[in-house]
Protein backbone atom coordinates (compact mmCIF):
# COMPACT_ATOMS: atom_id res chain seq x y z
CA UNK A 1 0.00 0.00 0.00
CA UNK A 2 1.22 3.45 -0.77
CA UNK A 3 1.89 5.68 2.37
CA UNK A 4 0.51 9.05 1.38
CA UNK A 5 -3.14 8.26 1.65
CA UNK A 6 -3.96 11.01 -1.26
CA UNK A 7 -1.69 9.57 -3.51
CA UNK A 8 -3.58 6.12 -2.83
CA UNK A 9 -7.00 8.24 -3.11
CA UNK A 10 -5.77 9.72 -6.54
CA UNK A 11 -5.63 6.47 -8.31
CA UNK A 12 -8.31 4.46 -6.31
CA UNK A 13 -11.08 6.66 -6.71
CA UNK A 14 -11.42 7.33 -10.36
CA UNK A 15 -10.75 3.68 -10.76
CA UNK A 16 -13.75 2.55 -8.77
CA UNK A 17 -15.75 5.27 -9.81
CA UNK A 18 -15.11 3.75 -13.55
CA UNK A 19 -15.98 -0.14 -11.59
CA UNK A 20 -18.37 0.54 -9.27
CA UNK A 21 -20.71 3.86 -10.37
CA UNK A 22 -22.39 1.87 -13.29
CA UNK A 23 -23.10 -1.53 -10.77
CA UNK A 24 -24.80 1.27 -8.58
CA UNK A 25 -27.00 2.96 -11.02
CA UNK A 26 -28.29 -0.22 -12.47
CA UNK A 27 -28.97 -1.69 -9.23
CA UNK A 28 -30.83 1.61 -7.80
CA UNK A 29 -32.67 1.43 -11.55
CA UNK A 30 -33.49 -2.25 -11.09
CA UNK A 31 -35.11 -1.36 -7.66
CA UNK A 32 -37.05 1.77 -8.57
CA UNK A 33 -37.48 2.19 -12.07
CA UNK A 34 -35.86 3.65 -15.30
CA UNK A 35 -38.00 6.74 -15.16
CA UNK A 36 -35.69 7.29 -12.54
CA UNK A 37 -32.43 6.96 -14.04
CA UNK A 38 -31.41 10.65 -13.07
CA UNK A 39 -32.00 10.02 -9.39
CA UNK A 40 -30.41 7.21 -9.79
CA UNK A 41 -27.09 8.41 -11.00
CA UNK A 42 -27.25 11.77 -8.53
CA UNK A 43 -27.43 9.46 -5.79
CA UNK A 44 -24.55 7.69 -7.30
CA UNK A 45 -22.66 11.01 -7.78
CA UNK A 46 -23.13 12.12 -4.08
CA UNK A 47 -22.27 8.48 -2.77
CA UNK A 48 -18.47 9.42 -4.54
CA UNK A 49 -18.62 12.79 -3.90
CA UNK A 50 -18.83 11.78 0.27
CA UNK A 51 -16.65 9.20 -0.19
CA UNK A 52 -14.26 11.65 -1.74
CA UNK A 53 -14.21 13.79 1.36
CA UNK A 54 -14.19 10.89 3.72
CA UNK A 55 -11.73 8.98 2.81
CA UNK A 56 -9.42 12.10 2.14
CA UNK A 57 -9.65 12.32 5.88
CA UNK A 58 -10.23 9.35 7.89
CA UNK A 59 -8.51 7.09 4.92
CA UNK A 60 -9.70 4.15 2.58
CA UNK A 61 -11.82 1.85 4.00
CA UNK A 62 -10.72 -1.87 4.22
CA UNK A 63 -13.39 -2.67 1.80
CA UNK A 64 -14.26 0.39 -0.03
CA UNK A 65 -17.21 -0.91 -2.76
CA UNK A 66 -18.95 -2.45 0.34
CA UNK A 67 -18.99 1.22 1.80
CA UNK A 68 -20.05 2.85 -1.24
CA UNK A 69 -23.17 0.58 -1.51
CA UNK A 70 -23.96 0.86 2.30
CA UNK A 71 -24.03 4.88 1.77
CA UNK A 72 -25.90 4.34 -1.36
CA UNK A 73 -28.74 2.83 0.48
CA UNK A 74 -29.07 5.14 3.24
CA UNK A 75 -29.08 8.07 0.71
CA UNK A 76 -31.72 6.30 -0.96
CA UNK A 77 -33.90 5.67 2.28
CA UNK A 78 -33.14 9.55 3.33
CA UNK A 79 -34.49 10.31 -0.86
CA UNK A 80 -37.90 8.13 -0.23
CA UNK A 81 -38.23 9.29 3.41
CA UNK A 82 -38.07 12.86 2.49
CA UNK A 83 -39.38 13.41 -0.46
CA UNK A 84 -42.33 10.58 0.66
CA UNK A 85 -43.66 13.58 2.40
CA UNK A 86 -43.27 16.61 0.03
CA UNK A 87 -44.33 14.38 -3.18
CA UNK A 88 -46.04 11.75 -2.34
CA UNK A 89 -49.29 13.21 -4.86
CA UNK A 90 -47.23 12.92 -7.50
CA UNK A 91 -45.60 9.76 -7.48
CA UNK A 92 -47.44 8.26 -10.25
CA UNK A 93 -45.13 5.75 -10.68
CA UNK A 94 -45.04 3.32 -7.65
CA UNK A 95 -47.22 3.05 -4.58
CA UNK A 96 -45.29 3.55 -1.03
CA UNK A 97 -45.73 -0.27 -0.22
CA UNK A 98 -43.93 -0.67 -3.40
CA UNK A 99 -40.64 1.27 -2.21
CA UNK A 100 -40.59 -0.35 0.95
CA UNK A 101 -40.54 -3.06 -0.84
CA UNK A 102 -38.31 -2.00 -3.28
CA UNK A 103 -36.10 -0.39 -0.30
CA UNK A 104 -35.08 -4.16 0.23
CA UNK A 105 -32.65 -4.44 -1.98
CA UNK A 106 -28.77 -5.80 -2.19
CA UNK A 107 -26.27 -4.97 -3.76
CA UNK A 108 -25.35 -8.98 -4.19
CA UNK A 109 -23.08 -10.62 -6.52
CA UNK A 110 -26.55 -11.44 -8.38
CA UNK A 111 -28.52 -8.84 -7.82
CA UNK A 112 -25.22 -6.70 -9.42
CA UNK A 113 -25.40 -8.55 -12.23
CA UNK A 114 -28.79 -8.91 -13.06
CA UNK A 115 -29.25 -5.53 -12.71
CA UNK A 116 -26.41 -4.62 -15.34
CA UNK A 117 -28.10 -7.10 -17.51
CA UNK A 118 -31.39 -5.28 -17.33
CA UNK A 119 -29.64 -2.27 -17.76
CA UNK A 120 -27.84 -3.09 -21.24
CA UNK A 121 -30.74 -4.45 -22.64
CA UNK A 122 -32.59 -0.91 -22.17
CA UNK A 123 -30.03 1.14 -23.11
CA UNK A 124 -29.67 -0.59 -26.30
CA UNK A 125 -33.18 0.74 -27.43
CA UNK A 126 -33.01 0.52 -31.52
CA UNK A 127 -35.10 4.03 -30.87
CA UNK A 128 -31.90 5.13 -30.91
CA UNK A 129 -28.86 5.33 -33.42
CA UNK A 130 -26.07 2.68 -33.40
CA UNK A 131 -24.02 5.77 -32.23
CA UNK A 132 -26.49 7.41 -29.64
CA UNK A 133 -26.59 3.68 -28.14
CA UNK A 134 -22.36 3.26 -27.72
CA UNK A 135 -22.43 6.66 -25.94
CA UNK A 136 -25.35 6.00 -23.32
CA UNK A 137 -23.79 2.83 -22.73
CA UNK A 138 -20.41 4.12 -22.16
CA UNK A 139 -22.12 6.52 -20.08
CA UNK A 140 -24.44 4.28 -17.77
CA UNK A 141 -23.09 0.88 -18.42
CA UNK A 142 -19.56 2.20 -18.40
CA UNK A 143 -19.14 4.79 -15.67
CA UNK A 144 -17.61 7.27 -18.47
CA UNK A 145 -17.69 10.92 -18.54
CA UNK A 146 -18.78 13.38 -20.97
CA UNK A 147 -15.70 13.90 -21.94
CA UNK A 148 -14.18 10.59 -21.92
CA UNK A 149 -16.80 9.49 -24.38
CA UNK A 150 -15.95 12.61 -26.88
CA UNK A 151 -12.42 11.64 -26.38
CA UNK A 152 -13.24 8.65 -27.69
CA UNK A 153 -15.26 9.73 -30.50
CA UNK A 154 -13.10 12.30 -31.38
CA UNK A 155 -15.91 15.06 -31.07
CA UNK A 156 -16.24 17.70 -28.95
CA UNK A 157 -18.40 17.59 -25.76
CA UNK A 158 -21.31 19.73 -26.93
CA UNK A 159 -22.15 17.23 -29.24
CA UNK A 160 -22.00 14.15 -27.05
CA UNK A 161 -24.24 15.87 -24.37
CA UNK A 162 -26.65 16.69 -27.10
CA UNK A 163 -26.57 13.12 -28.39
CA UNK A 164 -26.75 11.63 -24.67
CA UNK A 165 -29.30 13.94 -23.90
CA UNK A 166 -31.92 13.16 -27.51
CA UNK A 167 -31.10 9.41 -25.89
CA UNK A 168 -31.93 9.75 -22.56
CA UNK A 169 -35.37 10.98 -23.61
CA UNK A 170 -35.89 8.34 -26.06
CA UNK A 171 -34.93 5.95 -23.37
CA UNK A 172 -37.78 7.69 -20.86
CA UNK A 173 -40.68 7.31 -23.40
CA UNK A 174 -39.69 3.94 -24.38
CA UNK A 175 -41.93 2.53 -21.75
CA UNK A 176 -38.92 -0.54 -21.32
CA UNK A 177 -39.32 -1.49 -17.71
CA UNK A 178 -35.89 -2.50 -16.40
CA UNK A 179 -36.99 -4.60 -13.46
CA UNK A 180 -36.99 -8.45 -15.11
CA UNK A 181 -36.55 -9.36 -18.56
CA UNK A 182 -38.33 -11.68 -20.05
CA UNK A 183 -37.80 -14.29 -23.08
CA UNK A 184 -39.80 -12.45 -25.60
CA UNK A 185 -37.70 -9.04 -24.50
CA UNK A 186 -34.65 -11.16 -24.87
CA UNK A 187 -35.73 -12.20 -27.95
CA UNK A 188 -36.62 -8.50 -29.35
CA UNK A 189 -33.70 -6.77 -28.07
CA UNK A 190 -30.73 -8.88 -28.66
CA UNK A 191 -30.16 -8.39 -32.20
CA UNK A 192 -29.72 -5.07 -31.07
CA UNK A 193 -27.87 -5.50 -27.85
CA UNK A 194 -24.99 -7.78 -29.38
CA UNK A 195 -24.64 -4.91 -32.52
CA UNK A 196 -23.90 -2.22 -29.71
CA UNK A 197 -21.66 -4.37 -28.18
CA UNK A 198 -19.68 -5.49 -31.00
CA UNK A 199 -19.88 -1.87 -32.06
CA UNK A 200 -18.44 -0.87 -28.39
CA UNK A 201 -16.11 -2.90 -29.02
CA UNK A 202 -14.78 -1.94 -32.21
CA UNK A 203 -14.74 1.86 -31.28
CA UNK A 204 -12.13 1.09 -29.29
CA UNK A 205 -10.16 -1.26 -31.44
CA UNK A 206 -10.34 0.52 -34.77
CA UNK A 207 -10.88 4.09 -32.86
CA UNK A 208 -10.09 7.21 -34.36
CA UNK A 209 -8.63 8.49 -31.17
CA UNK A 210 -4.57 8.00 -30.74
CA UNK A 211 -5.13 7.61 -26.54
CA UNK A 212 -4.35 4.21 -26.12
CA UNK A 213 -5.45 3.62 -22.78
CA UNK A 214 -8.73 5.04 -23.64
CA UNK A 215 -9.03 2.35 -26.67
CA UNK A 216 -8.42 -0.36 -24.36
CA UNK A 217 -10.60 0.72 -21.90
CA UNK A 218 -13.45 0.57 -24.61
CA UNK A 219 -12.87 -2.60 -25.47
CA UNK A 220 -12.09 -3.89 -22.03
CA UNK A 221 -15.49 -2.46 -21.27
CA UNK A 222 -17.07 -4.44 -24.41
CA UNK A 223 -15.72 -7.74 -22.99
CA UNK A 224 -17.16 -7.06 -19.58
CA UNK A 225 -20.63 -6.25 -20.61
CA UNK A 226 -20.54 -9.29 -23.19
CA UNK A 227 -19.22 -11.80 -20.41
CA UNK A 228 -22.39 -10.67 -18.59
CA UNK A 229 -24.58 -11.53 -21.19
CA UNK A 230 -22.97 -15.19 -21.37
CA UNK A 231 -23.27 -15.41 -17.36
CA UNK A 232 -27.20 -15.74 -17.62
CA UNK A 233 -29.32 -18.62 -19.02
CA UNK A 234 -31.70 -16.17 -20.83
CA UNK A 235 -28.76 -14.17 -22.97
CA UNK A 236 -25.91 -17.13 -22.94
CA UNK A 237 -26.77 -17.57 -26.32
CA UNK A 238 -24.33 -18.86 -29.18
CA UNK A 239 -24.32 -15.84 -30.83
CA UNK A 240 -22.85 -14.14 -27.76
CA UNK A 241 -20.81 -16.81 -27.03
CA UNK A 242 -19.50 -16.13 -30.69
CA UNK A 243 -19.05 -12.64 -30.19
CA UNK A 244 -17.27 -12.98 -27.41
CA UNK A 245 -14.87 -15.49 -28.86
CA UNK A 246 -14.54 -12.43 -31.36
CA UNK A 247 -13.66 -10.23 -28.82
CA UNK A 248 -10.64 -12.07 -27.21
CA UNK A 249 -9.32 -12.86 -30.07
CA UNK A 250 -8.70 -9.57 -31.58
CA UNK A 251 -7.88 -8.33 -28.02
CA UNK A 252 -4.95 -10.93 -27.94
CA UNK A 253 -3.07 -9.04 -30.17
CA UNK A 254 -4.27 -5.47 -29.12
CA UNK A 255 -0.27 -4.58 -27.81
CA UNK A 256 1.32 -6.19 -30.94
CA UNK A 257 -0.76 -4.52 -33.63
CA UNK A 258 0.62 -1.01 -33.26
CA UNK A 259 4.73 -0.42 -32.55
CA UNK A 260 5.40 2.55 -29.91
CA UNK A 261 5.02 5.13 -32.37
CA UNK A 262 1.34 4.02 -32.41
CA UNK A 263 1.61 3.01 -35.77
CA UNK A 264 -0.37 -0.29 -36.99
CA UNK A 265 1.14 -2.87 -37.26
CA UNK A 266 -0.06 -5.61 -39.94
CA UNK A 267 -0.87 -9.02 -38.58
CA UNK A 268 1.59 -10.80 -40.84
CA UNK A 269 4.36 -8.33 -39.42
CA UNK A 270 3.51 -8.40 -35.56
CA UNK A 271 5.90 -9.89 -33.07
CA UNK A 272 3.55 -12.80 -32.25
CA UNK A 273 5.86 -13.29 -29.14
CA UNK A 274 3.45 -9.92 -27.59
CA UNK A 275 0.06 -11.54 -28.48
CA UNK A 276 -1.49 -12.73 -25.03
CA UNK A 277 -2.00 -16.66 -25.49
CA UNK A 278 -4.21 -16.39 -22.12
CA UNK A 279 -6.85 -13.90 -23.84
CA UNK A 280 -6.48 -16.62 -26.79
CA UNK A 281 -6.86 -19.72 -24.88
CA UNK A 282 -10.56 -17.80 -23.69
CA UNK A 283 -11.31 -16.87 -27.16
CA UNK A 284 -10.68 -20.51 -28.17
CA UNK A 285 -13.14 -21.74 -25.08
CA UNK A 286 -15.92 -19.08 -26.14
CA UNK A 287 -15.74 -20.14 -30.08
CA UNK A 288 -16.14 -23.82 -29.36
CA UNK A 289 -19.67 -22.35 -27.18
CA UNK A 290 -20.56 -20.90 -29.96
CA UNK A 291 -20.49 -23.85 -32.64
CA UNK A 292 -22.28 -26.18 -30.35
CA UNK A 293 -25.49 -25.87 -31.94
CA UNK A 294 -25.82 -24.94 -35.61
CA UNK A 295 -26.18 -21.33 -36.18
CA UNK A 296 -24.07 -19.35 -38.00
CA UNK A 297 -24.05 -15.66 -37.68
CA UNK A 298 -21.94 -13.12 -38.72
CA UNK A 299 -20.53 -13.19 -35.46
CA UNK A 300 -19.58 -16.45 -35.64
CA UNK A 301 -17.93 -15.93 -39.13
CA UNK A 302 -15.64 -12.79 -37.71
CA UNK A 303 -14.56 -14.82 -34.92
CA UNK A 304 -13.58 -17.96 -37.15
CA UNK A 305 -11.74 -15.64 -39.03
CA UNK A 306 -9.96 -14.27 -36.07
CA UNK A 307 -9.27 -17.48 -35.00
CA UNK A 308 -7.38 -18.12 -38.17
CA UNK A 309 -5.35 -15.45 -37.68
CA UNK A 310 -4.21 -16.93 -34.33
CA UNK A 311 -2.65 -19.98 -35.76
CA UNK A 312 0.19 -20.14 -37.65
CA UNK A 313 0.46 -19.78 -41.54
CA UNK A 314 -0.06 -22.84 -42.70
CA UNK A 315 -0.73 -24.52 -46.06
CA UNK A 316 -4.71 -23.90 -46.54
CA UNK A 317 -4.71 -20.99 -43.45
CA UNK A 318 -5.76 -18.04 -46.55
CA UNK A 319 -7.92 -20.54 -48.25
CA UNK A 320 -9.82 -21.08 -45.01
CA UNK A 321 -10.15 -17.40 -43.84
CA UNK A 322 -11.30 -16.09 -47.92
CA UNK A 323 -14.10 -18.79 -47.56
CA UNK A 324 -15.26 -17.11 -44.53
CA UNK A 325 -14.97 -13.82 -46.11
CA UNK A 326 -17.14 -14.97 -48.78
CA UNK A 327 -19.63 -16.30 -45.90
CA UNK A 328 -19.78 -13.33 -44.23
CA UNK A 329 -19.78 -11.17 -47.67
CA UNK A 330 -22.98 -13.38 -48.15
CA UNK A 331 -24.54 -12.18 -44.51
CA UNK A 332 -23.76 -8.82 -44.98
CA UNK A 333 -22.49 -6.95 -47.29
CA UNK A 334 -19.98 -4.10 -45.63
CA UNK A 335 -16.97 -2.07 -47.70
CA UNK A 336 -14.41 -3.48 -44.65
CA UNK A 337 -15.63 -7.05 -45.36
CA UNK A 338 -15.41 -6.24 -48.82
CA UNK A 339 -11.67 -5.34 -48.67
CA UNK A 340 -10.56 -8.20 -46.46
CA UNK A 341 -11.96 -10.51 -48.81
CA UNK A 342 -10.32 -9.13 -51.75
CA UNK A 343 -7.10 -9.05 -49.34
CA UNK A 344 -7.36 -12.98 -48.64
CA UNK A 345 -8.15 -13.62 -52.52
CA UNK A 346 -4.99 -12.15 -53.49
CA UNK A 347 -3.35 -14.33 -50.63
CA UNK A 348 -4.45 -17.42 -51.74
CA UNK A 349 -4.44 -16.98 -55.35
CA UNK A 350 -1.63 -14.83 -55.75
CA UNK A 351 -1.73 -10.68 -55.53
CA UNK A 352 -2.43 -9.99 -59.72
CA UNK A 353 -6.10 -12.33 -58.87
CA UNK A 354 -6.42 -9.92 -55.72
CA UNK A 355 -6.26 -6.95 -57.79
CA UNK A 356 -8.79 -7.90 -60.02
CA UNK A 357 -10.83 -8.94 -57.47
CA UNK A 358 -10.30 -5.19 -55.97
CA UNK A 359 -10.24 -3.33 -58.46
CA UNK A 360 -14.19 -4.48 -59.24
CA UNK A 361 -15.28 -2.92 -55.76
CA UNK A 362 -14.82 0.71 -57.08
CA UNK A 363 -15.12 1.88 -53.38
CA UNK A 364 -13.57 5.75 -54.65
CA UNK A 365 -14.05 7.48 -51.81
CA UNK A 366 -12.53 5.00 -49.31
CA UNK A 367 -8.43 5.22 -48.38
CA UNK A 368 -8.33 1.49 -47.33
CA UNK A 369 -9.18 0.61 -50.71
CA UNK A 370 -6.57 2.20 -51.88
CA UNK A 371 -4.13 1.04 -49.92
CA UNK A 372 -4.74 -2.22 -50.26
CA UNK A 373 -4.69 -1.63 -53.76
CA UNK A 374 -0.39 -0.08 -53.14
CA UNK A 375 -0.47 -3.42 -50.89
CA UNK A 376 -1.40 -5.72 -53.84
CA UNK A 377 0.44 -4.12 -56.12
CA UNK A 378 3.51 -3.43 -54.46
CA UNK A 379 5.38 -6.72 -56.11
CA UNK A 380 3.78 -6.13 -59.56
CA UNK A 381 4.20 -2.16 -60.25
CA UNK A 382 5.82 -0.30 -58.20
CA UNK A 383 4.97 2.43 -59.61
CA UNK A 384 1.06 1.78 -59.26
CA UNK A 385 1.73 0.95 -56.01
CA UNK A 386 2.83 4.28 -54.54
CA UNK A 387 0.49 6.17 -56.50
CA UNK A 388 -2.31 4.02 -55.11
CA UNK A 389 -0.92 4.45 -51.79
CA UNK A 390 -0.67 8.43 -52.01
CA UNK A 391 -4.42 8.33 -53.23
CA UNK A 392 -5.05 6.44 -49.72
CA UNK A 393 -2.93 9.30 -47.91
CA UNK A 394 -5.25 11.87 -49.74
CA UNK A 395 -8.15 10.44 -48.60
CA UNK A 396 -7.44 9.13 -44.54
CA UNK A 397 -8.48 11.44 -41.99
CA UNK A 398 -5.94 9.54 -39.54
CA UNK A 399 -2.43 11.13 -39.11
CA UNK A 400 -1.37 7.62 -37.99
CA UNK A 401 -2.56 5.97 -40.71
CA UNK A 402 -1.13 8.78 -42.94
CA UNK A 403 2.58 7.93 -41.74
CA UNK A 404 1.98 4.74 -41.62
CA UNK A 405 1.20 4.81 -45.57
CA UNK A 406 3.78 7.66 -46.02
CA UNK A 407 6.67 4.80 -44.58
CA UNK A 408 5.55 2.32 -47.05
CA UNK A 409 5.73 4.62 -49.63
CA UNK A 410 9.20 5.85 -49.07
CA UNK A 411 10.15 2.13 -48.90
CA UNK A 412 9.21 1.21 -52.40
CA UNK A 413 10.57 4.45 -53.12
CA UNK A 414 13.95 2.56 -51.68
CA UNK A 415 13.54 -0.50 -53.34
CA UNK A 416 13.20 0.90 -56.33
CA UNK A 417 16.30 2.96 -56.21
CA UNK A 418 18.09 -0.24 -55.78
CA UNK A 419 16.99 -2.14 -58.50
CA UNK A 420 17.83 0.58 -60.67
CA UNK B 1 -30.35 -0.19 -60.73
CA UNK B 2 -32.16 -3.44 -62.63
CA UNK B 3 -32.90 -6.49 -60.82
CA UNK B 4 -31.59 -9.37 -62.89
CA UNK B 5 -32.00 -13.52 -62.50
CA UNK B 6 -29.12 -15.72 -63.68
CA UNK B 7 -30.13 -19.30 -64.93
CA UNK B 8 -27.59 -21.39 -65.33
CA UNK B 9 -28.03 -24.17 -67.55
CA UNK B 10 -25.60 -27.61 -67.69
CA UNK B 11 -25.35 -30.99 -68.89
CA UNK B 12 -26.55 -32.92 -65.68
CA UNK B 13 -24.84 -36.16 -66.96
CA UNK B 14 -21.11 -34.85 -67.20
CA UNK B 15 -21.64 -31.81 -64.03
CA UNK B 16 -19.02 -32.73 -61.46
CA UNK B 17 -22.18 -32.63 -58.78
CA UNK B 18 -24.07 -35.35 -60.36
CA UNK B 19 -21.05 -37.67 -61.29
CA UNK B 20 -21.29 -40.81 -59.21
CA UNK B 21 -17.39 -41.13 -59.24
CA UNK B 22 -16.61 -37.53 -58.03
CA UNK B 23 -14.29 -37.74 -54.82
CA UNK B 24 -14.68 -34.65 -51.42
CA UNK B 25 -11.68 -32.90 -53.11
CA UNK B 26 -13.52 -32.61 -56.69
CA UNK B 27 -16.84 -31.26 -54.60
CA UNK B 28 -14.91 -28.82 -52.34
CA UNK B 29 -12.99 -27.70 -55.44
CA UNK B 30 -16.52 -26.97 -56.99
CA UNK B 31 -17.78 -25.41 -53.83
CA UNK B 32 -15.19 -23.06 -53.68
CA UNK B 33 -15.10 -21.93 -57.23
CA UNK B 34 -19.29 -21.15 -56.66
CA UNK B 35 -18.79 -19.41 -53.23
CA UNK B 36 -15.87 -17.45 -54.57
CA UNK B 37 -17.80 -16.28 -57.28
CA UNK B 38 -20.58 -15.46 -56.17
CA UNK B 39 -19.40 -13.80 -53.11
CA UNK B 40 -17.31 -11.60 -55.46
CA UNK B 41 -20.54 -10.46 -56.74
CA UNK B 42 -21.72 -9.63 -53.11
CA UNK B 43 -18.41 -7.75 -52.62
CA UNK B 44 -19.40 -5.34 -55.29
CA UNK B 45 -22.94 -4.89 -53.51
CA UNK B 46 -24.49 -6.46 -56.51
CA UNK B 47 -25.79 -9.53 -55.15
CA UNK B 48 -29.34 -9.73 -54.29
CA UNK B 49 -30.00 -13.22 -53.77
CA UNK B 50 -27.31 -16.09 -54.26
CA UNK B 51 -30.32 -18.49 -54.95
CA UNK B 52 -30.31 -22.02 -54.87
CA UNK B 53 -29.60 -25.24 -57.06
CA UNK B 54 -32.36 -27.38 -58.23
CA UNK B 55 -32.45 -30.86 -57.58
CA UNK B 56 -31.97 -33.38 -60.23
CA UNK B 57 -35.54 -35.19 -60.63
CA UNK B 58 -38.78 -33.32 -61.95
CA UNK B 59 -41.84 -33.62 -63.91
CA UNK B 60 -42.70 -31.50 -66.82
CA UNK B 61 -47.14 -31.22 -67.73
CA UNK B 62 -47.63 -29.85 -71.38
CA UNK B 63 -50.87 -28.99 -73.09
CA UNK B 64 -51.88 -32.01 -74.25
CA UNK B 65 -52.63 -33.35 -70.95
CA UNK B 66 -48.82 -35.09 -70.51
CA UNK B 67 -47.30 -35.36 -67.41
CA UNK B 68 -43.45 -36.24 -68.65
CA UNK B 69 -39.84 -37.31 -65.89
CA UNK B 70 -37.73 -34.00 -66.16
CA UNK B 71 -36.81 -31.60 -68.48
CA UNK B 72 -33.48 -33.51 -68.58
CA UNK B 73 -34.76 -36.43 -70.96
CA UNK B 74 -34.97 -34.04 -73.91
CA UNK B 75 -32.56 -31.19 -73.79
CA UNK B 76 -28.75 -31.45 -72.89
CA UNK B 77 -28.96 -28.33 -70.90
CA UNK B 78 -30.74 -28.66 -67.86
CA UNK B 79 -31.21 -25.55 -65.53
CA UNK B 80 -29.50 -26.18 -62.45
CA UNK B 81 -29.96 -23.38 -60.30
CA UNK B 82 -30.34 -19.15 -60.48
CA UNK B 83 -29.13 -16.08 -58.69
CA UNK B 84 -30.89 -12.71 -58.37
CA UNK B 85 -28.67 -9.68 -58.89
CA UNK B 86 -28.51 -5.93 -59.62
CA UNK B 87 -27.12 -4.05 -61.98
CA UNK B 88 -27.04 -0.55 -64.30
CA UNK B 89 -27.89 -2.36 -67.13
CA UNK B 90 -28.48 -5.68 -69.20
CA UNK B 91 -24.68 -5.23 -70.30
CA UNK B 92 -23.35 -4.69 -66.69
CA UNK B 93 -25.28 -7.60 -65.12
CA UNK B 94 -24.13 -9.79 -68.43
CA UNK B 95 -20.23 -8.56 -67.16
CA UNK B 96 -21.37 -9.65 -63.33
CA UNK B 97 -22.05 -12.83 -64.72
CA UNK B 98 -18.75 -13.58 -66.64
CA UNK B 99 -16.72 -16.21 -64.40
CA UNK B 100 -19.47 -18.13 -63.56
CA UNK B 101 -18.25 -21.52 -63.09
CA UNK B 102 -20.83 -23.33 -64.63
CA UNK B 103 -18.69 -21.75 -67.92
CA UNK B 104 -15.77 -23.74 -67.07
CA UNK B 105 -18.01 -27.14 -67.35
CA UNK B 106 -19.81 -26.45 -70.75
CA UNK B 107 -22.79 -24.83 -68.98
CA UNK B 108 -24.83 -21.27 -69.73
CA UNK B 109 -25.56 -18.61 -68.03
CA UNK B 110 -28.74 -16.95 -68.93
CA UNK B 111 -29.07 -12.96 -68.00
CA UNK B 112 -32.62 -11.55 -67.82
CA UNK B 113 -34.08 -8.49 -66.70
CA UNK B 114 -36.72 -8.98 -64.14
CA UNK B 115 -40.20 -6.95 -65.60
CA UNK B 116 -41.64 -6.57 -61.92
CA UNK B 117 -45.28 -7.48 -61.90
Amino acid sequence: MPSDPRMQEQELIPHLFRTEYSKIVAVLCHSFDLRHLEIAEDIASETFLKATEIWGIKGVPENPAAWLYTVAKNKVKDYFKHNAVVERQVKEAMKLNDIEAALEFEFSHQNIADSQLAMIFSVCNPENSTDTQICLALQILCGFSVEEIANAFLTNPETIKKRLHRGRVNLRNGNFQIKGLSDLEVKVRSESVLKTLYLLFNEGYFSKTNDHSIRKDLCSEAIRLALILTENVLTNTAQANALLALMYFQSSRFDARTNEKGEVVLLEDQDRGLWDQGLIERGNHYLVNAYEGKEVSRYHLEAAIAYWHTTPTGENKWQHILQLYNQLILVEYSPVTALNRAFAFGKVYGCEKGIEEAEKLNLNDNSHYYSLLGYLYAGVDVDRAVSHYKQAIALTRSRVEAETLAKEVRRLGERKDENL
Amino acid sequence: MKDFLLIYRADYSTYPSSKPDRSPEEMQALTQKWMNWVAGIAAQEKLIDRGNRLVYSGKVLKSNGSVSDGPYTEIKESIMGYSLIKAGSLEEASGLAQGCPILSYDGSVEVREINAI
